[in-house]
C-alpha cells in the first residue's frame, strides 16, 4: 500500500503539470482528491488495517493528500493569473478611436485674470468687495477732489445718465475709485480691500480703447502707512502676477485723488526692457495707477489725515489678460467670439 | 508738449545724453512719450557760402558752383534752379551719408565725374537731407547762417515729446520744463532778462482796461507797441515754432506763440486800431452774443462765456480765440497786447460750448496764477521791439482785481517719512525746494521749514503736495519697500450676505462651466431694440436708464436683462460652430427706481442650442430640448443643496407650450423654457434655443447657509418598478407627488415614457423605479406590498392611473 501511495503521489504530480484550464484542473481534483479517488479509498480503509500499519500508511496517506491539496491550490492560483495576464484577442479596441467628448465649458479670460489678482490681494490679507456701476457724480468725481470743471474730468471721459431737470447727476462710474470714498464712509481704519468691477469710458473703442472694462481697485488706509508699503505691496504684486524675473518701475504721476501719486510698470514681457514695439521702445509696461490717499479725501470721509494715511491703486484687468496672454486687440474680449474664448 | 533741446538749453545747461534727461523727467512725473531727432546724421556736412557760379562746359542745365567752407573753397557741379550767388548753403563733403532721392535709401556720398567734371561733393537738397520731400531746390539757409559750421550743430536738435499732467501746467512752458531739469540736475536756472526802451507817452493815453466780471478774470495786463511792421520771422524763432509743433504765421502772432511757448501764459496781440473807443471791456457774452472767430466761423455764445470787448462788441472769447475783426494782418502797425488771467472753469465752459479748443485755452483751464502775465507781457514787448520794429507806449496796464494770498505750508521730516517712508533731512528738503523755486523759512524746530509756493505752482496747497516733490526729486527709487505692517481689519464671516453673494457666483460659474458652458461678458449698454427683442409682446413696463450722451444707437440703454446679450452671441458663434453651443454669463441688470440709482441685481442666463453632444463615433447626434434646459437647472440646484418643482410660466420671450417658472420654496428663483420662434427669429438664430434664467438675489435666500449632516442609511432598500398607464393630460408631476407622499418612498425615477401600439389610444405609460427604505429597520416584502397597494390604490383613483401587467 505504501508502494502504491508513492505511486499515486508521483502520477498525481506529473498530471498536475499538464493541466492547462480551470476545467481540467477540476478533473484532476476529482480524480486525484474527489470522494471516489484511490487516495480517499484509501484513507476510507485505513480503518481495517492493523494498527502498525495503519499508522505508518495513515500519517503517509495524509502527507501525500496535504501536498496535493496544496499543488492543487497553487496551480489553480497560476491558471488564475495566466488568465488574467493571457492576451484576449476578442477585447481589442482601436487605441486611435476619439475617447468620448466631455462637455467642456470655460471661465472668460477676464475672471479668470480676476480671480488671479484677487487671490494675490486676498492672500495679503485684502477683503473684496464690491460696488455699484451707475454712480453719483459726488462718488465718482466730487469726493475725489475733482470738482466741476476741473481740469482732471478731461482725464475721465464720461458717459452720463439721461437726467431729467433738477435732478442729481448720474454717471456710469469711469472708475473704480468710487469705491474708495463708500467704503472709508462705512468702514474705520484698519481698511485693507480691493473692489472688482466693470467701469465706463465714452471713448471711440480700437485695438487699446474699450468703452467698457473691468478695474481692480485697492485701497490700504491705517496709521503708519506709507509710500513705502504701497511699493513693497505693489512689488509683491507684480511679481507673483508676472514672475519673479519682472523688475518693477514706480515713477511719479498725478491722480487728483492720491499725492504722491505713482505709475507702476513692469519690465517689458515681451523684450525684457531692451526696448520693443510692444512697449513703445521704453522697455516698461504701465499697468497700474497708485498713490497715497489725498488729506482731502480722508477728511471728507471724516478720517484724521494728520493720524492716518493710506494708499490706493487701480488697475485695468484687460490689459492685464493683453499681456499675459500676448493679445493685441481688446475689443476682442467682450465681442465673444467662441474661437477667442476658447483659448483660454 | 514738444520741447526742443537747444532751445531748453537757453535756460539750462543740459549734460545728460538725452535718453538719460527722459528718463529722469519721466520718474519725475513729466513723462516723455517720444524723443525726436532733427539732423544727428550730418556728417560731413557743413554750412558755405556760394561765391561763384559758372556754366557747366558740358550741359546747359548744370552749374559750376564755388562753395566758400571758410577753410577751404570747393567747387561742385550742381543743376537745382534755385542756386544763386550769396546763399548760404550745406555743402557734403565725400563720404557723407546722405538720402539718395531716387531710392529713399540712405548712401555714402562719392566723387562723381559729372559730363566730364570731377565733383567732389555737393551742395544738397532738403530730402537729400532728410528734412523734407523736397528735392526740387537746394536749402537755402538763413544769411546769418554761420560758415564752416557743421550743420548737425547749427539745425540739428532733439525734441522731447512730453505728457504733461492737467497738474503741472507750469510745465506746458519751456521755462517750467527748463526748471524742473535745473532740480533734478543740480543746475542753475536762467530766465531771460527784459530790457527795453519806452517812449514818453504812456499807454494810459492810448487804451483803457475794464473788468466788469472779476469773477471771471482776476488780472488783465496789456501794452501797446506802435509803428511795428509785419513780416516773417527770423529763422530761429520760426525754427523753434516748428520743433514745438507750431506754425509760423508772422512775426507779432510768432511771438506771441513763441512767448506762450516760453513761459506759458498766452498772449494775445489786437490790432490796435480796430478796436472801437481805444477801450477793452472784460464781460460775460450777452445771450445769443455772436462773434465772427479766427477761424473764419460765425460763434454764439451764452452768459457763461467771458469776452474780451471794445466799446462796440466782443473782439475775442477770452482765453479760447480772436476775433475775425480785430485780427493782425498785414496792414496792422500798431498792438495792443493782451496777457491776462482767466477763471478756469469759464474756459473750460466756453469750449465746451464752442466745442473748440486752443492751445491758450488747454493752459488757461489748468489755471494760471495771476501772479504770471505780466513778465511774459514785458518779454513779448520786447521781442516785438527787437523784431518787428516798433515803439512801445510807456508802462503797461495792469489792473488786478483778484490778487492771490500766499499760504504757508509746514512741511517737518517727520511727515516726509511718515507719508513717505523715506529718510531726509531738513537740508535735503531745502535743496530740493529752493531748486523747483519754492520760499522755505525756518520753522519753529530744525526739522521743520515753512514752505510758500512759487506762483506758478498753484497745485501745491498742503504738506502732502510738498512730500510728493522732496520724494518726486530725489527719486521715488529712493523710496524702500516694505511690506504692510499695520494690524488686519476684522475679517468678515463667510455668512456675511457679501461674502455668500460672491461664494454664490464663483460656484455657479463652476458648475456651469462643468456642465460645457462657456462664460461670456458682454456689454451693460445694448440697444432699446435689442432689449424690445427679448420680449416682443412685453410692453417695457419700466423703461431702462437712458444714457445722454451714447457713442452709438448700439449701446444706450442700461440692460434690464441679460437675454438679449446671449442670445446675440449665440447667433453670432452658430456661424462658426458645427456642434452645439452652450453659453451662460452671470452679471448685473438694471432697474431703474425713479431719480436715485438703479437697482443693479445680479442675474444668471445661460442658454443652449444645437447638438447635445459634440459630433461623435458613437455619442448620441441628436438636438438639445427644453429638458436638457430643465437638467441644467435642477442639477444645478441639486448641487447648492435645494430642490426645484416647476410650475407654468407667463414669460412672454419663451415659447406658450415649452416654459416653466423654477419654484424653490415656494417662491419663484428663476424661468427655463424655449426662446420664443418669433424671438428667436429676431436674433436670427437658428435650430431649437433653449434658455433658463435665475435670480441670484432670490436664490440665494433659499440656499441654507451651511448644509446639514443626515447620517448614511443603516437599512437596506427595497426596489419596486412599475408601469402606469394614464390619460396624455395628466402631467407626471401629479404621479410624482402621490408616490413621493409615502413616507417609505426615498428615490422615484422615471425610466421610460411609452406612447404606442400597446396602449390604449390617448394614454401614455409612465414606467417608474421607486426605492423603499425605513430609517429604523429593514423593510419586510408584505410591508413594501402593502404600501405599494395603497399607491397603486390612489393613482387610480385620483389619477385613474392603472398599473399595466
Amino acid at each position: 500500500m505504501l508502494e502504491q501511495l508513492k505511486g499515486l503521489r508521483a502520477q498525481a504530480l506529473e498530471e498536475l503539470n499538464k493541466v492547462g484550464n480551470p476545467r481540467e484542473l477540476e478533473l484532476w481534483r476529482v480524480r486525484y482528491l474527489g470522494k471516489k479517488s484511490n487516495l480517499t479509498q484509501i484513507l476510507r480503509s485505513l480503518a481495517a488495517l492493523p494498527l502498525e500499519e495503519r499508522r505508518e500508511v495513515g500519517a503517509q496517506a495524509n502527507e501525500i493528500k496535504k501536498a496535493l491539496e496544496s499543488s492543487l491550490e497553487e496551480k489553480g492560483r497560476l491558471l488564475q493569473e495566466s488568465i488574467l495576464t493571457s492576451p484576449r484577442e476578442s477585447q481589442r479596441v482601436d487605441i486611435t478611436l476619439p475617447g468620448r467628448a466631455l462637455p467642456t465649458g470655460r471661465l472668460h479670460p477676464t475672471t479668470q485674470i480676476l480671480k488671479e489678482i484677487c487671490d494675490i490681494f486676498k492672500n495679503m490679507g485684502f477683503q473684496v468687495i464690491e460696488g455699484p456701476d451707475v454712480e453719483w457724480d459726488y462718488y465718482n468725481f466730487e469726493a475725489l477732489n475733482i470738482p466741476q470743471h476741473h481740469p482732471a474730468r478731461d482725464m475721465f471721459a464720461t458717459f452720463w445718465i439721461d437726467t431729467g431737470m433738477g435732478e442729481k447727476a448720474r454717471l456710469l462710474r469711469t472708475h473704480s475709485s468710487p469705491m474708495q470714498i463708500r467704503l472709508m464712509e462705512k468702514e474705520r481704519p484698519p481698511i485693507r480691500a480691493i473692489v472688482p468691477g466693470r467701469v465706463y469710458r465714452y471713448e471711440a473703442t480700437d485695438a487699446t480703447h474699450e468703452s467698457m472694462f473691468y478695474q481692480v481697485e485697492g485701497l490700504a488706509v491705517d496709521k503708519g502707512i506709507t509710500l513705502a508699503d504701497l511699493k513693497g505691496t505693489l512689488f509683491d504684486f507684480c511679481r507673483c502676477l508676472f514672475g519673479e524675473e519682472r523688475r518693477v518701475r514706480f515713477r511719479c504721476d498725478y491722480f487728483p485723488f492720491v499725492e504722491p501719486g505713482v505709475e507702476v510698470a513692469i519690465s517689458c514681457l515681451a523684450c525684457n526692457g531692451t526696448g520693443c514695439r510692444l512697449c513703445g521702445h521704453s522697455g516698461w509696461i504701465e499697468i497700474l495707477g497708485a498713490g497715497m490717499v489725498h488729506p482731502d479725501v480722508l477728511t471728507r470721509v471724516d478720517i484724521n489725515p494728520k493720524l492716518y494715511s493710506g494708499f490706493a491703486f487701480g488697475m485695468g484687468v484687460e490689459r492685464i489678460a493683453m499681456l499675459r496672454y500676448g493679445i493685441d486687440d481688446i475689443r476682442l474680449f467682450y465681442s465673444n467670439d467662441l474661437r477667442f474664448l476658447r483659448q483660454f | 508738449m514738444k520741447v526742443s533741446l537747444k532751445w531748453l538749453s537757453d535756460y539750462v545747461d543740459i549734460k545728460l545724453a538725452s535718453k538719460e534727461l527722459a528718463e529722469k523727467l519721466t520718474m519725475a512725473g513729466l513723462e516723455v512719450r517720444a524723443i525726436e531727432t532733427v539732423g544727428g546724421t550730418w556728417d560731413n556736412v557743413v554750412i558755405g557760402e556760394v561765391i561763384a557760379l559758372n556754366p557747366h562746359p558740358n550741359a546747359d542745365r548744370l552749374k559750376l558752383a564755388t562753395v566758400d567752407l571758410g577753410t577751404e573753397q570747393v567747387t561742385t557741379v550742381c543743376g537745382a534752379p534755385n542756386i544763386s550767388l550769396g546763399q548760404r548753403v550745406t555743402f557734403a563733403h565725400v563720404g557723407a551719408r546722405l538720402i539718395d532721392p531716387h531710392t529713399g535709401e540712405v548712401a555714402v556720398l562719392k566723387a562723381a565725374k559729372i559730363r566730364g567734371v570731377i565733383s567732389e561733393g555737393m551742395v544738397c537738397s532738403e530730402k537729400e537731407l532728410g528734412i523734407s520731400e523736397n528735392h526740387e531746390a537746394i536749402l537755402v539757409l538763413p544769411p546769418d547762417a554761420p560758415i564752416g559750421v557743421p550743420l548737425d550743430a547749427y539745425l540739428g536738435d532733439v525734441v522731447l515729446d512730453l505728457d504733461i499732467t492737467p497738474n503741472r501746467p507750469d510745465c506746458l512752458s519751456v521755462i517750467g520744463i527748463a526748471r524742473e531739469i535745473a532740480a533734478l540736475t543740480g543746475e542753475a536756472l536762467r530766465v531771460p532778462e527784459i530790457h527795453y526802451e519806452e517812449t514818453e507817452k504812456s499807454i494810459d493815453a492810448f487804451a483803457s482796461v475794464d473788468i466788469v466780471d472779476a469773477d471771471l478774470c482776476s488780472r488783465y495786463c496789456a501794452g501797446l507797441v506802435a509803428g511795428i511792421r509785419i513780416a516773417p520771422s527770423p529763422s530761429w524763432l520760426q525754427q523753434r515754432l516748428n520743433s514745438c509743433g507750431m506754425r509760423p504765421i508772422n512775426n507779432v502772432v510768432d511771438i506771441t506763440n513763441y512767448v506762450m511757448l516760453e513761459y506759458g501764459q498766452p498772449i494775445h496781440a489786437f490790432d490796435y486800431h480796430k478796436l472801437k473807443g481805444r477801450q477793452i471791456i472784460v464781460r460775460r457774452a450777452g445771450k445769443g452774443e455772436t462773434i465772427a472767430t479766427l477761424d473764419g466761423s460765425k460763434r454764439t455764445l451764452n452768459s457763461d462765456i467771458l469776452v474780451i470787448a471794445d466799446k462796440g462788441e466782443a473782439v475775442a472769447v477770452a482765453g479760447i480765440m480772436g476775433g475775425l475783426d480785430s485780427e493782425v494782418t498785414e496792414s496792422t502797425d500798431t498792438i495792443l497786447l493782451e496777457s491776462a488771467s482767466f477763471n478756469q472753469a469759464a474756459i473750460r465752459r466756453g469750449c465746451s460750448h464752442l466745442q473748440f479748443q486752443s492751445e491758450a485755452s488747454i493752459r488757461f483751464d489748468k489755471g494760471l496764477n495771476s501772479e504770471l502775465p505780466l513778465v511774459p507781457l514785458k518779454r513779448a514787448t520786447q521781442l516785438l521791439l527787437e523784431l518787428a520794429g516798433g515803439k512801445a507806449a510807456k508802462g503797461v496796464i495792469d489792473v488786478y482785481p483778484g490778487k492771490p494770498k500766499a499760504e504757508l505750508i509746514s512741511l517737518t521730516t517727520r511727515e516726509v517719512k511718515r507719508l513717505s517712508g523715506l529718510k531726509v533731512n531738513i537740508d535735503e528738503i531745502l535743496e530740493v525746494l529752493k531748486a523747483l523755486g519754492f520760499e522755505c523759512r525756518e520753522g519753529d524746530s530744525g526739522s521743520q521749514i515753512l514752505v510758500s509756493a512759487p506762483y506758478w505752482r498753484s497745485d501745491i496747497k498742503c504738506s502732502a503736495d510738498l512730500v510728493e516733490e522732496v520724494v518726486r526729486i530725489i527719486g521715488y527709487d529712493k523710496v524702500p519697500m516694505t511690506r504692510l505692517g499695520s494690524p488686519l481689519p476684522p475679517q468678515k464671516s463667510k455668512l456675511s450676505i457679501e461674502a455668500r453673494q460672491s461664494e454664490l457666483k464663483d460656484k455657479l460659474r463652476n458648475i456651469l462651466t462643468g456642465y460645457g458652458f462657456q462664460e461670456i461678458l458682454t456689454y451693460s449698454l445694448v440697444s432699446l431694440g435689442k432689449l424690445q427683442k427679448v420680449s416682443p409682446e412685453l410692453e417695457l413696463r419700466i423703461p431702462p436708464l437712458k444714457v445722454a450722451n451714447p457713442m452709438t444707437r448700439e449701446q444706450e440703454y442700461l440692460r434690464t436683462s441679460l437675454r438679449g446679450g446671449l442670445l446675440t452671441t449665440l447667433a453670432h458663434n452658430q456661424k462658426f460652430e458645427q456642434a452645439g453651443v452652450r453659453l451662460f454669463e452671470i452679471g448685473k441688470v438694471f432697474l431703474p427706481q425713479g431719480k436715485d440709482l438703479p437697482e443693479e441685481k445680479d442675474m444668471l442666463c445661460a442658454v443652449l442650442s444645437g447638438a447635445r453632444a459634440e459630433l461623435s463615433w458613437q455619442a448620441d447626434k441628436e438636438m438639445v430640448d427644453f429638458f436638457d434646459a430643465k437638467g441644467v437647472v435642477e442639477n444645478l440646484l441639486d448641487q447648492l443643496g435645494l430642490k426645484a418643482s416647476f410650475k407654468n410660466s407667463d414669460d412672454e420671450g419663451l415659447y406658450l407650450e415649452r416654459r416653466a417658472d423654477v419654484i424653490v420654496a415656494d417662491g419663484k428663483v428663476g424661468t427655463v423654457g424655449d426662446v420664443q420662434p418669433k424671438v428667436a427669429q429676431a436674433f436670427e438664430l437658428s435650430n431649437t434655443v433653449c434658455l433658463m434664467e435665475i435670480d441670484l438675489e432670490k436664490l440665494l435666500t433659499k440656499i441654507a447657509g451651511i448644509k446639514e449632516y443626515r447620517s448614511i442609511p443603516r437599512f437596506p432598500s427595497v426596489t419596486r418598478d412599475i408601469a402606469l398607464a394614464i390619460d396624455e393630460q395628466m402631467s407626471y408631476r401629479l404621479v410624482n407627488e402621490i408616490i413621493q407622499s409615502f413616507p417609505l418612498v426615498t428615490k422615484v425615477s422615471l425610466f421610460d415614457l411609452y406612447r404606442g401600439e400597446q396602449i390604449t389610444e390617448g394614454k401614455k405609460s409612465f414606467a417608474i423605479r421607486i426605492v423603499y427604505r425605513s430609517p429604523s429597520r429593514t423593510l419586510t416584502d408584505e410591508e413594501v406590498d402593502q404600501t405599494q397597494k395603497q399607491m397603486l390604490d390612489r393613482l387610480d383613483k385620483e389619477l385613474g392611473a392603472i398599473l399595466r401587467k
